[in-house]
């Protein structure tokens, strides 16, 4: 079972994109299916590390959260860049030490932090698993450390590990 | 009513992101540093691929779609090509 | 096509409006903000704002707008804003961990990884 699908995720969203590429039709559906358990078998050659999924049912919680969290800092920016020079506004790093290892809960974390306008990913240190990340508007160090880790870090380990 | 409301909203967001270009096309210009140029130019995808959905949604066909999609794709390629660049000074290792 | 813009109803049009209006005045202000701020790092924020919900709400305008003039559902746009979402992230990454490194390399004073006491490579 596992060596014709080796990754269902994959491969669904595969269809998926496939036919929203070209048409709802049995035809496309077919191929859509063709194209995507080749894909799947390319990508099976190549051998990378498998993720687990633990708690499906967070899933939807976490992107939620997300986007809760892009609006509200959404706002934020728009309003730092409006009044940029009528206030003081303090950007800086921020080292937080993560205890998080899964390599695709680390990959979804970035992806979360970047795409939030405000924070920024820099750097993670693989040996001492400290992550830097750079803040837009830093009141305290702690609080951001503090989100991050009871936020998300939290969750994805929940989801991943 | 309602056509004459969409296609002065689309207009304004067209010349909004028109003058977004405008504004990154102004820092990739002006620099100061390689990376700045780098960040300018990705923005400036992004943006045009905005106006490419805007205008497919303004002459109301789906054709725009895929070049912006296209462009999407480019942006994406070059300015990864462009972050390799700056990081090794070379871009396959 | 059996809709047509005349057709379509007032509070439709409404939150189509809203949606391409906020995301053109979102990229907008991202880019703004490219312009404005000084140093390299905060400007890394600026263009999150249009690619997270300035593509975000154009590409729902475009989804509900095709949606109602070809009167079937129409979801291809929300290709572009899952890309968008995907890329945005790796590009502005690896701009950063090279900025950081070019900076470090240089010796750059501000550069953070001076400040935790890794030293540049010799040239």
């Amino acid at each position: 079972m596992s060596r014709i699908f080796p990754y269902p995720l994959l491969i669904v969203s595969l269809i998926g994109m496939w036919l929203l590429l070209t048409d709802f039709t049995p035809g496309q559906l077919i191929l859509g299916i063709i194209v995507s358990l080749l894909a799947a078998q390319g990508l099976h050659s190549l051998q990378p590390s498998t993720p687990r999924l633990r708690r499906w049912d967070l899933i939807p919680k976490l992107i939620g959260l997300v986007l809760l969290d892009i609006i509200r800092s959404n706002i934020a920016v728009v309003r730092l860049i409006l009044t940029e020079g009528h206030n003081k506004r303090n950007s800086g790093f921020v080292s937080i030490p993560l205890e998080l290892k899964d390599p695709t809960a680390l990959a979804i974390l970035s992806v979360i932090v970047t795409s939030t306008p405000g924070t920024a990913w820099l750097d993670y240190s693989d040996s001492r698993g400290v992550l830097m990340i750079h803040v837009f508007d830093l009141v305290d160090e702690q609080d951001w450390i503090d989100l991050i880790k009871n936020q998300y870090e939290h969750l994805l380990m929940e989801i991943f590990e | 009513m309602s056509a004459i409301l969409i296609s002065w909203s689309i207009l304004i967001s067209q010349a909004a992101i028109a003058l977004a270009m405008v504004l990154a096309t102004t820092r990739m210009l002006r620099g100061p540093r390689a990376q700045d140029r780098v960040l300018a130019l990705d923005a400036l995808y992004v943006c045009g691929m905005l106006q490419l959905v805007l205008f497919g949604m303004r002459t109301g066909t789906v054709i725009y779609f895929e070049t912006a999609l296209i462009i999407g794709i480019l942006g994406f390629v070059s300015t990864v090509a462009l972050g390799k660049f700056l990081m090794r000074g070379e871009v396959i290792e | 096509m059996t809709n047509s813009l005349e057709n379509m109803p007032l509070w439709l049009a409404i939150i189509i409006s809203a949606f391409i209006l906020l995301g053109g005045f979102l990229t907008l202000v991202g880019m703004i903000g490219l312009v404005r701020l000084r140093s390299f790092y905060e400007r890394i924020h600026a263009p999150t704002l249009g690619t997270s919900w300035g593509t975000g709400s154009i590409v729902v305008a475009s989804m509900i707008l095709f949606t109602w003039l070809e009167s079937r559902p129409v979801f291809h746009e929300i290709l572009i804003g899952v890309f968008v979402t995907i890329t945005t992230p790796v590009t502005l990454m690896l701009l950063a961990r090279a900025v950081l490194y070019r900076d470090w390399a240089e010796g750059d004073e501000k550069s953070p990884l001076l400040k935790s006491q890794q030293k540049p490579p010799k040239e």
